[in-house]
């Protein structure tokens, strides 16, 4: 009863049709035609998909600002060019090849901070945050993982466990990793989540290490007078 | 070739060869992403798709596909209805989509699919092909769901995403985690043989005394 599909598949394959040889030219022209049948299909699924695609991917990023500036009024963005920030895009280059980073205004025009979108790997893949950072009182407004495969239950305790995340809230940098038994109180402190140390770790490196790279950039530009 | 109703091409893939939990296919997706019913779910109707799709093109052209490149061309064409699926999710289901992450791309090495391309869809007409990938497809969901349903509602103490113990219950973690998959389909394939097992024994005490009863009479 199991192995019905099997049995039919072998009594047929047991009698062997007479079979005429295919000229290679069939071959070849029945997998150029699959092939071509299979490109024009996903060309035009590709076409039907991509706006929806990429409108929700800017959606979900604008969202993710305003959560980790604590809700700006409006906020522009700046490229990363040639180690200095800069409001307007170089010429001859397409916003997706430069790193960009954003800052945050408040309703009277005062600004809130930046939000810095960064990656580096985990415990399993790479981990995308985005954080908002005050240049002038130098502390964190607040964290949100924007993509990461650590381990269900464990790992992605990172995103989902609120406490955590709640810790980046007024956190001063540098950051400072530590185990929660040997926690001072200090601000600049972010109690590990036990069992998720590797994970939890990886966040306040990836912080640390993109505030240090673009930290003197962000002090340039704000010294350069666009207040 | 055995002849068969409809009804058997059907109904077959739902239960008596079920795709997972007889004929033992497609466990990569089903110990990888069933931790919640949600994924479970999402995967099994893409794998639905797929499996409809190309049980649907390659019965339609399997006069025009030479012998030589069959597995090339169902392969190629089972590829296609992936990428489309693939793509639909992340539109549609953005969530969903970077839930299954990988797992998706990889329905085009589910066995259960080329499977039956080349043992029914290969050889039958569109309509029963058609039947006996509606059958394998949603003995495929079954399955998925089965393990989903056991795995979030012991690792997570919810269903579907609603709490179900409240907030004193303390989830069973490894469930959600992949030895929970490997735990959950065992248990649930002992089920399944126990329960296989008590069937047939029952039938033969109840055809057992018949036979004493005409052997007492001769």
């Amino acid at each position: 009863m199991t192995d019905e599909g099997q049995q039919a598949g072998a009594s047929a394959a047991g009698t062997p049709p007479v079979r005429k040889e295919v000229p290679p030219w069939r071959l070849m022209a029945t997998l150029g035609a699959a092939g071509m049948m299979a490109g024009l299909l996903i060309v035009f699924v590709y076409v039907a998909t991509e706006p929806t695609i990429t409108a929700y991917k800017a959606e979900v990023l604008r969202q993710s600002i305003s959560e980790v500036l604590k809700g700006p009024a409006r906020f522009d963005t700046l490229y990363v060019y040639e180690g200095a920030l800069t409001k307007q895009l170089p010429a001859g280059l397409a916003f997706e090849d430069l790193e960009q980073i954003y800052l945050g205004y408040a309703e009277d025009g005062q600004q809130i901070g930046f939000a810095i979108a960064s990656a580096e790997p985990g415990f399993q893949d790479l981990i995308r945050l985005i954080f908002g950072y005050d240049v002038r009182t130098e502390t964190l407004l607040g964290m949100k993982v924007l993509e990461s495969k650590e381990t269900p239950g464990l790992g992605d305790k990172i995103e989902k466990d609120m406490e955590f995340v709640g810790q980046f809230d007024g956190a001063s940098a540098p950051l400072v990793g530590v185990n929660s038994r040997r926690a001072t109180g200090s601000a600049n402190e972010i109690d590990m989540i036990t069992g998720v140390t590797i994970s939890s770790r990886a966040i306040v490196r990836i912080i640390n290490n993109s505030l240090e790279r673009l930290g003197p950039m962000i002090e340039a530009y704000n010294g350069g007078g666009s207040r | 070739m055995r002849t068969t109703t409809p009804q058997q091409d059907f109904v077959r893939g739902i239960w008596n060869e079920n795709p997972v939990l007889i004929q033992m296919l497609g466990l990569c997706p089903a110990l990888a992403v069933t931790n919640t019913v949600a994924n479970s779910l999402a995967m099994g109707l893409a794998t639905f798709f797929v499996l409809t799709g190309s049980s649907l093109l390659v019965s339609t052209f399997k006069k025009f596909i030479p012998h030589e490149v069959r597995i090339s061309t169902y392969i190629l064409i089972i590829a296609t209805f992936v990428t489309i699926a693939d793509m639909s999710l992340e539109a549609i289901v953005p969530e969903v989509h970077k839930a299954l992450g990988a797992f998706i791309a990889l329905i085009v090495v589910n066995c259960m699919i080329l499977g039956r391309q080349e043992a029914f869809s290969s050889k039958r007409s569109v309509g029963r092909s058609l039947l006996d990938a509606f059958g394998t497809g949603i003995g495929f969901i079954i399955a998925m769901l089965m393990m989903g349903t056991v795995r979030e509602i012991l690792g997570n103490g919810s269903f579907l995403g609603i709490s179900l113990f409240g907030s004193n219950y303390e989830p069973w973690l490894v469930f959600v985690l992949p030895p929970g998959g490997f735990l959950t389909i065992a248990f649930i394939l002992l089920a399944m043989n126990w329960i296989e097992r008590k069937r047939k024994q029952r039938s033969e005490i109840r055809v057992w005394p018949e036979g004493v009863a005409s052997e007492k009479a001769a």
